[in-house]
């Protein structure tokens, strides 16, 4: 058995709107040379994503939707068509083949499924997978078909298991959280970044399921501009209460790079050092609860240069028991993509200790993030017996 | 907006000669906190909250015999000079009365029949909607001088952008009456160009701020 397995395909980069838009996959070759360079990789573990049929993609979502970005594909869709299904906007426009790309991408997340699920690996990784925005018949911030929803209902349909799913991206997973939100066979667990100003929005402690499913969706919205030690207490802790609670079969990890201090699009404080500590956390709970069964994915993140490549990298390091790799960068990987780069890449593995001005009012957002995560767990916690 | 479009139609009503247990059944049943009470011909006679029914029950240290008295008709505890409202009332307005009477529900009366009620939470919910909360945006806030034009200065930003507002909600600035603070939801998961155009139109972005900009 391959401990873990990388899927990966150059064809997963057509996803690809437009040169200036914000979602990049280059991400996904930057990283991936990052790997192979550190001598982390071999060719044997790189598996190639399959296509995701039609009636997988309609596990999840509406065929009439399916349909509209089939025809978009080919650039046969209307304009007030595709506004009615949230595509041709700034921020998921049209783009010829967007129904194969997208299908493809699904499908990856399903091979990484696949792998794991029938013992084939341990774990896997998929770092073009985690659109957790994507909705039932609507595309929405930058995602078109969700991959880890559709994944979760094809875990649930061929192999019968229940699935925890963590999404650590700084944006809410409200697309995965929507379509479980009355399932009580899925768990899913978000820390992001508030919804105060931040999209989507939602992802509030009180959002936690309804029907059946009432309980079984759990929501940590961490305050802007928190920091490391204050993020990683309320992730170890949530990850910890939760998976105890629900003890899964399998653990699906959404991994968006996007919390950094360095990530335009998001307002948190975080450094390398979460980075490190995710997949961590992660490896040790699949072995504890799972029997390793591990699938993490990939998501937001929009500093491509200085924090992706990186971050991802460390999830695949973490699942292959070489997360001791500190230090210096393979200096051939930044001499090839220095030139293409419009930051200065990082030298290290680590950021520098002074990588950001102090943060005013610390204290209180971690008194603040520290009471949200009490009240997103009491439910679970106030059910424990006492000793 | 008026009241008609956001008032609960299905009212969950007693009658006078109803014991108040029933009541607490009935409240406990539809989670509810208060009851219209109405006659025959659906004419509104009275109104029973949770309070009435507290005011009613003997205090848990004298808790030896309270049952009978729950056998006792709603008629004898009910509120009968109440707050009412039309269905065609203003939402603003009602929302006036909600505040100056410290009240928790108002119920909605056409021609002295029962047809509605409105609930402080329907009131919260018709709020939390209109400032686009339950759709996936994100908000942008801006502060502008008082002046006309203002606001379609700012929202030909967003058109230029190509951006769909969700959106829209404009306040005095406490600190400085002559400025407005104008908070826009918009469906995008990437406001940093709009917030660069606010930015060289010389308009102030209060969020989305930088650290370096927090104080």
């Amino acid at each position: 058995m391959n401990k873990s397995v990388f899927i990966y395909s150059d064809d997963l980069l057509k996803y690809k709107f437009n040169d200036e838009h914000p979602f990049n996959q280059l991400r996904l070759k930057i990283t991936l040379d990052l790997l192979q360079r550190s001598n982390a990789i071999e060719e044997s573990q790189i598996i190639a994503p399959r296509m995701a049929k039609e009636e997988e993609l309609c596990l999840i979502h509406d065929p009439n939707y399916v349909h509209a970005v089939q025809l978009a594909s080919e650039g046969l869709l209307s304009d007030e068509q595709a506004a009615n299904y949230g595509l041709g906007t700034e921020d998921t426009p049209i783009f010829p083949g967007m129904h194969e790309a997208s299908a493809l991408l699904v499908g990856g997340t399903l091979t990484a499924v696949d792998y794991v699920m029938s013992g084939k690996a341990e774990h896997a990784l998929h770092i073009g997978g985690g659109l957790h925005h994507g909705f039932r018949g609507r595309a929405s911030g930058f995602c078109i078909y969700n991959d880890s929803s559709v994944a979760i209902k094809y875990i649930q349909n061929k192999y019968k298991a229940r699935v925890l799913y963590v999404d650590t991206d700084a944006h809410h997973g409200d697309g995965v959280q929507w379509s479980f939100y009355d399932d009580d066979k899925v768990c899913t667990l978000s820390i992001h970044e508030t919804g105060r100003y931040l999209f989507p929005g939602t992802g509030a402690i009180n959002e936690r399921g309804q029907g059946k499913g009432y309980g079984y969706s759990f929501n940590v919205p961490v305050d802007a501009f928190t920091e490391d030690e204050s993020w990683l207490y309320a992730y170890t802790e949530s990850f910890k209460e939760v998976i105890e609670f629900f003890k899964p079969d399998v653990l699906l990890t959404q991994n968006g790079a996007d919390s950094h201090y360095y990530d335009p699009l998001t307002h948190l404080s975080a450094t390398m050092k979460i980075y490190e500590q995710i997949p961590k956390l992660a490896h040790e709970l699949a072995h504890q609860y799972c029997n390793g069964r591990w699938i993490a994915v990939g998501g937001g993140g929009y500093d491509i240069w200085r924090v992706v490549p990186r971050a991802w990298s460390r999830i695949w390091l973490e699942m292959n028991g070489l997360s001791n790799i500190s230090g210096q960068l393979p200096l051939d990987w930044i001499a090839n993509w220095e030139q293409q780069s419009p930051v200065k890449l990082p030298l290290t593995w680590e950021d520098p200790n002074n990588l950001y001005p102090p943060i005013p009012r610390k204290q209180e957002i971690t008194e603040k993030n520290l009471q949200v995560l009490e009240k997103a767990l009491y439910p679970i916690k106030s059910i424990k017996k006492p000793n | 907006m008026i009241v008609e479009e956001i008032m609960s139609k299905n009212v969950v009503t007693l009658q006078p000669e109803d014991t108040i247990q029933k009541s607490i059944e009935v409240m406990r049943d539809f989670n509810i906190r208060h009851i219209p009470i109405v006659d025959q011909n659906h004419l509104l006679v009275g109104l029973i909250s949770t309070q009435d029914i507290r005011s009613a029950t003997p205090s848990i240290f004298h808790a030896t015999d309270p049952l009978e008295d729950f056998q006792k008709p709603i008629s004898t505890i009910m509120k009968t000079n109440v707050i009412t409202g039309h269905p065609l009332d203003f939402v603003d307005e009602i929302a006036f009365t909600f505040y100056t009477h410290k009240i928790g529900c108002v119920p909605i009366l056409k021609e002295k029949k029962l047809v509605g009620i409105l609930s402080e939470t329907d009131l919260l919910h018709t709020f939390v909607k209109l400032t686009g909360a339950h759709k996936p945006g994100s908000q942008i806030q801006v502060k502008a001088p008082n002046k006309p034009g203002i606001l379609s200065d700012i929202t030909s930003i967003f058109k230029t952008k190509n951006a769909l507002i969700l959106s829209i909600l404009m306040y005095p600035d406490i600190q400085d009456e002559n400025f407005n603070v104008i908070v826009i939801k918009v469906q995008t998961m990437n406001p940093l160009s709009i917030v660069t155009e606010l930015r060289n139109n010389d308009f102030e972005v209060l969020w989305p701020k930088t650290p370096g900009s927090l104080s």
